[in-house]
């Protein structure tokens, strides 16, 4: 026997998960056309992976596994790894990466609703750290045909230093790092020039700006249909343009530009589909503004001065173990007590 | 007539369903073989029986007498014979019964006397008696004796009065109608309210999808030629009709948990406490019958005037129930109650009777885990955070889910309307309420198990203290007495062989004397029963004993000088 409200609104788990996958279409449409359909492969290996790792748990945990199984969570997490990962590492780092996401990150701390980590960047984080060289192999638009990408996701032998490179994050830091030293042939040459390079775009790399373009278009629609607000999107692209633009206003010569971080790497990713998970995330208004703000304060100091290419994943994870502490501190006054 | 109107945090937009209920006026309802007058039908105190078994009724006739500081009289719906004051089943999910009047109607219908009044030549304290014995209470729902809520307040004068016509409940269509054929009666007991709270103006809010009843109450409003009274159209959102949301959205005013709303210069009554308040001054008539709507799994949805104790069944017959119905629920789709049996009857808290049916009102879908969507804040029109509540209640943290102001929880169901996991949010946070009451009612029965333990033990330690002073005065006297005969002693002593004894050893020797002497006597007194069963040697044995004992005493008995000689 239920109790009132008898009557509810028409909205699942699933549906809300449903509508995300949905947004990452224009994003996965661009990534194809700029740098060939091995991404699908890639996206089918995490979702196998995911739904493996989820069924194996939910047996385990003797949870129903129709219940969950069709939440369509799981495939969430494995598309936004696959999405985060360079899409040439071999099949079996992209599925060690989705079962840890899934079985440790997800499962093991209660299962959906429960992971204090979103379970995408976590496993990036530990991917990257454990095969470094593999997660920093990112071929440039165009680069790759579809057997050479199927050869080096599936082949056993890789020579992938003479036909990949870093990702532009990667490469322009490595070249204006050189640019400040007085030795290298860059010397002296500002962001604008190095970024002239065929890996490049007109604002970040290339082919890239179009994939986080298509996020971003995805990200709208999102919050248009109300399955996010505009609060972590605005402050995570703010507070990264803002702290970007203070170097690079101050030298220019030494620091990529702010549009530059914004059209490059996990940065509209992050801030419309990861950042905004809301199990990991914050949860009230102004802890939104905050917990992003903080990510992207991270993002840009990881990628200015860290050691790796991208920092939206480890800026993610830290502002995650903030949450709770976030959220608690930033309580909105409730009806009638709002002067108090 | 632009007014500035506010909005209220969140809400929901549930299918409205009203249309149905409303093509035809309010319809009257034949008499039942029985009515079932509960005699508890409002907050506070619960009435006592006025009538035996036996007894012949009349229509309006006080069965029940208000008891209490907060309670509400309760009366004869029609003429008839009381077969029984026992207890019913109550219209609540509960199952539990009440004391209720039987009353087997006699067909006539026929009217006690009525007294009327001129509430403007009567004292506001008569004229706030004179509603409480005619019954009247909230017909919104929340049925709070309303006599008590027509006090001014500290000001002694109110800035604003808001009727409450708002009805935002999916469904229900009884005030819709009420304002439609009656705004003119209605109007003049918001004039008789308003006269007894001295509100400076009068705002009643209506949601605009009721353009009927809008218009209605503005003709009559215009007709009666009072000033600064508005119906004011504001916008369709549930729950826009809850107290607090409409004082809100009428005046800007918050008023919080736990407040009187009169202390911010507003009081809140429902359109239909305002038309039984007409009917109460001016008719004399107490509040017998009230608009019902009956909807839901019906042939054709309609409002009736509904004798109160008519058993729902009775008055859904006449809508045509369809053959699948499978429960009653006592109000609306969003806050309505599901009842016990169909039998149970109409009380004054009864706005509509939905008749569901497991397709109309399907039982949720699976409940998932909460996934901190957030959307259940976003709804929520007390700007509760419902999902760290949930979070608290689920693991019965309940200190930590009153942090998160529980209690300002109204139970309006928007959370769980919207929760994309299907959790019956409302549930947990009630059984939060219930259990918290639970405990603060524990705890009130410790504490006072604890006070009645330390005064106890205060008034043991007061007697001891008290009686040890007692004996040290009578010491005191002893020693003192004892003294007296020392002074004699020395003298007989100095001529004795014996060596004087110090005079101190003497006084506790005399006082330890006393005490044994009088110990003795109390022994005497009540001598030990447990040996008079035993065998007739042993007996002997005892006996000689005893006087053994009896000799040794003497003997020491002798020796010293006796006290008090």
């Amino acid at each position: 026997m239920n109790n009132s409200p008898f009557v509810r609104k028409a909205a699942s788990v699933q549906s809300v998960m449903l509508q995300v996958l949905l947004a990452l279409l224009p994003g996965i449409a661009a990534y194809v056309w700029f740098f060939g359909p091995g991404i699908l492969v890639q996206l089918a290996l995490a979702s196998a992976a995911a739904l493996a790792g989820e069924a194996a748990m939910l047996a385990i945990r003797g949870k129903p596994k129709a219940l969950f199984l069709t939440d369509l969570s799981a495939i969430v997490t494995a598309w936004l790894i696959a999405l985060s990962f360079p899409p040439i590492v071999p099949w079996w780092l992209t599925v060690t990466g989705t079962l840890l996401a899934v079985v440790v990150i997800k499962q093991l701390y209660g299962g959906l609703g429960q992971n204090p980590f979103n379970p995408a960047m976590g496993a990036f984080c530990l991917m990257i750290v454990a095969y470094p060289a593999l997660m920093s192999q990112w071929p440039a638009a165009g680069q790759l045909d579809f057997a050479t990408q199927l050869q080096l996701i599936f082949g056993g032998v890789r020579e992938v230093d003479a036909i990949t490179g870093a990702t532009p994050l990667d490469a322009l830091r490595t070249a204006l790092r050189s640019a400040a030293s007085p030795d290298s042939e860059l010397h002296g040459l500002r962001a604008a020039q190095l970024m002239d390079g065929p890996a490049f775009g007109w604002l970040g790399g290339k082919g890239g700006e179009w994939v986080a373009l298509g996020y971003l278009v995805g990200g709208l629609w999102l919050i248009q249909r109300r399955i996010i607000t505009w609060h972590i999107p605005v402050a995570f692209c703010g507070a990264l343009f803002a702290s970007a633009l203070v170097l690079w206003g101050l030298r220019p010569e030494g620091f990529a530009s702010p549009l530059f971080h914004l059209a490059s790497g996990g940065a509209m990713l992050g801030a419309f589909f990861i950042l905004t998970d809301p199990v990991s995330g914050a949860t009230t208004a102004r802890g939104k503004l905050l917990f992003a703000a903080g990510a992207g304060v991270l993002t840009w100091v990881i990628r200015s001065f860290g050691a790796y290419p991208d920092g939206v994943a480890f800026a993610t994870l830290l502002m995650n173990i903030l949450v709770p502490l976030i959220d608690m501190k930033t309580q909105a006054p409730v009806f009638g007590h709002k002067k108090d | 007539m632009l007014r500035k109107l506010f909005k209220f945090h969140g809400g929901v937009k549930p299918q409205t369903n009203k249309a149905p209920s409303t093509t035809a006026p309010i319809a009257p309802v034949p008499l039942p073989d029985r009515l079932v007058i509960p005699l508890h039908q409002a907050v506070g105190g619960h009435p006592r029986p006025l009538v035996q078994p036996g007894d012949r009724v009349l229509k309006g006739q006080r069965i029940g007498g208000a008891d209490g500081s907060l309670s509400s009289a309760v009366h004869a719906s029609t003429s008839g014979i009381v077969r029984d004051v026992a207890p019913a089943l109550m219209p609540h999910t509960s199952g539990l019964t009440t004391l209720s009047v039987i009353i087997e109607p006699d067909g006539e219908d026929r009217w006690a006397e009525l007294d009327k009044l001129n509430y403007r030549s009567t004292p506001p304290d008569e004229l706030r008696d004179f509603l409480r014995d005619a019954g009247v209470v909230g017909l919104g729902g929340a049925v709070f004796p309303s006599y008590a809520k027509l006090k001014p307040g500290k000001e002694g004068h109110l800035k604003t009065l808001v009727i409450n016509g708002a009805e935002c409940e999916p469904f229900i269509t009884c005030d819709d109608l009420l304002m439609r054929e009656r705004a003119g009666d209605m109007l003049k007991g918001i004039v008789a309210m308003r006269h007894m709270l001295h509100a400076e103006e009068v705002l009643i809010g209506i949601e605009d999808n009721k353009p009927e009843a809008i218009a209605a109450v503005q003709a009559a409003i215009a007709a009666s030629g009072e000033a600064g009274i508005e119906a004011v159209a504001i916008p369709t959102r549930y729950p826009a009709g809850g107290a607090k949301q409409l004082i809100r959205v009428l005046t800007g005013i918050e008023v919080p948990h736990g407040r009187r709303s009169t202390d911010f210069g507003v009081q809140c009554f429902n359109v239909g406490t305002a038309y039984s308040i007409f009917e109460a001054l001016e008719l004399g008539r107490p509040l017998v019958s009230r608009i019902v709507t009956v909807a839901g799994n019906v042939a054709q949805p309609r409002n009736y005037e509904v004798l109160i104790g008519t058993p729902m069944d009775h008055l859904v017959r006449l809508a045509g129930p369809r053959a699948d119905t499978d429960r009653y629920i006592m109000g609306g789709p969003m806050m309505g109650v599901r009842m016990p049996a169909f039998d149970v009857p109409v009380v004054k808290a009864t706005n509509c009777v939905l008749v569901g049916s497991p397709a109309l009102f399907p039982p949720p879908p699976p409940e998932m885990p909460c996934i901190r969507c957030g959307e259940c804040a976003k709804a929520c029109p007390a700007d509760l955070a419902p999902f760290e509540m949930y979070w608290f209640s689920r693991s019965k943290n309940f200190g930590k889910a009153q942090e998160y102001h529980l209690f300002d929880c109204i139970e309006c169901g928007c959370c769980s309307f919207v929760c994309p996991s299907h959790i019956p949010l409302v549930d947990y946070f009630r059984f939060s309420k219930s259990e918290i009451w639970a405990r603060e009612r524990e705890k009130d029965a410790a504490d006072t198990a604890r006070d009645r333990f330390e005064f106890k033990n205060l008034r043991q330690e007061r007697e001891k203290q008290e009686k040890a002073e007692k004996l040290a005065a009578k010491a005191a006297a002893t020693r003192e007495k004892v003294a007296a005969g020392d002074a004699a002693t020395p003298a007989a002593a100095g001529a004795g062989a014996a060596p004087a004894k110090p005079s101190g050893d003497d006084a506790k020797r005399a006082l330890i004397e006393a005490a044994m002497e009088k110990a003795r006597q109390q022994k005497a007194q009540a001598a030990p029963k447990n040996t008079e069963v035993a065998a007739p040697e042993i007996q002997a044995e005892i006996a000689a004993i005893d006087a053994r004992r009896e000799s040794a005493a003497k003997a020491t008995e002798a020796t010293p000088p006796a006290p008090g000689a």
